[in-house]
């Protein structure tokens, strides 16, 4: 799956849209997706997953962040992404389907905090876009 | 045996007493059609679906997707007898249709972000748990009579 010009022009919008927000969009996607697909949490057994949980919080942070330099480098994503990639393949070990669920979620939270940022067309490159990021993190895995 | 509790049944009929169901339903399969366009294999006789714009405002997309979507009504009426609800139609989309039913997966996801943009703030995290189990769950018995 390739990124268009025009795929890459609306990511960066979006992410241009949600500024400072990133960090709450993360810890949002991150409380849906324990909500959500409970199976997820089998990755946190060493954090407290209750409802405004401050590790939750910071943990969402971290993937936004994640996100918000993957959508600056987006002609680069195995580059920007390389160290996380290894981290997962190495130490995080995160089944692939996993990805998928996450980026369910962080549509869902856009969709929620900003309906009409998500035009059918930013959608489906939106959708590209995470699962390119979930592809590039998986990677090396194998 | 699915099982349903009091708060889950709430969140569904609550929320579904709101929806616009045509409106929904041609959004749904708009979007199943131009975010996964490969889905677009089990309607070439739709006419135009060759851009957003064209999928958008294409009235088989529309028709279609109030057809969809008014089957999803049904389900909701029936939400301890979803198997039996969907049995007919498993069947169909197995013999008749050939649809993979990897795509009531990707409608179903679909489906919950266009509740989403439409709630906004009241489309919770226990709330999209549960829409998303419904249609986890619809997907499911739309497979069942699969061979």
């Amino acid at each position: 799956m390739v990124l268009s010009a025009g795929d890459k022009s609306n990511v960066k919008g979006v992410f241009a849209k949600i500024g400072g927000q990133a960090d709450e969009y993360g810890a949002d996607a991150l409380e849906r997706m324990f909500a959500t697909y409970p199976q997820t949490k089998t990755y946190f057994p060493h954090f407290d997953l209750g409802k405004g949980s401050a590790q939750v919080k910071g943990h969402g942070k971290k993937v936004a962040a994640a996100l918000v330099e993957a959508a600056n480098n987006i002609d680069d994503l195995a580059g920007a992404l390389s160290k996380l990639s290894d981290l997962h393949a190495q130490k995080l070990r995160v089944d692939p389907v996993n990805f998928k669920l996450l980026g369910q979620c962080f549509l869902v939270v856009v969709a929620t905090r900003n309906p009409s940022l998500l035009t059918p067309e930013v959608h489906a490159s939106l959708d590209k876009f995470l699962c390119a990021v979930g592809t590039v993190l998986t990677a090396k895995y194998r | 045996m699915v099982h349903w509790t009091a708060e889950e049944k709430q969140l569904i009929t609550g929320l579904w007493g709101k929806v616009n169901v045509e409106e929904c339903g041609a959004e749904a399969l708009a979007r199943l059609l131009i975010v996964y366009p490969w889905t677009q294999r089990f309607f070439s006789d739709f006419g135009n679906l060759s851009s957003p714009t064209a999928i958008i405002g294409n009235p088989k997309v529309r028709a279609h997707g109030k057809k969809v979507l008014t089957s999803f009504g049904e389900a909701i009426k029936n939400l301890d007898n979803l198997k039996g609800t969907y049995s007919k139609l498993s069947e169909l989309h197995c013999d008749k249709l050939h649809v993979d039913p990897e795509n009531f997966r990707l409608l179903g996801d679909i489906l919950v972000i266009v509740l989403a943009a439409h709630f906004t703030k009241d489309f919770t995290p226990a709330c999209q748990a549960t829409w998303q189990k419904l249609v986890g769950l619809v997907a499911h018995a739309l497979a069942r009579k699969y061979h």
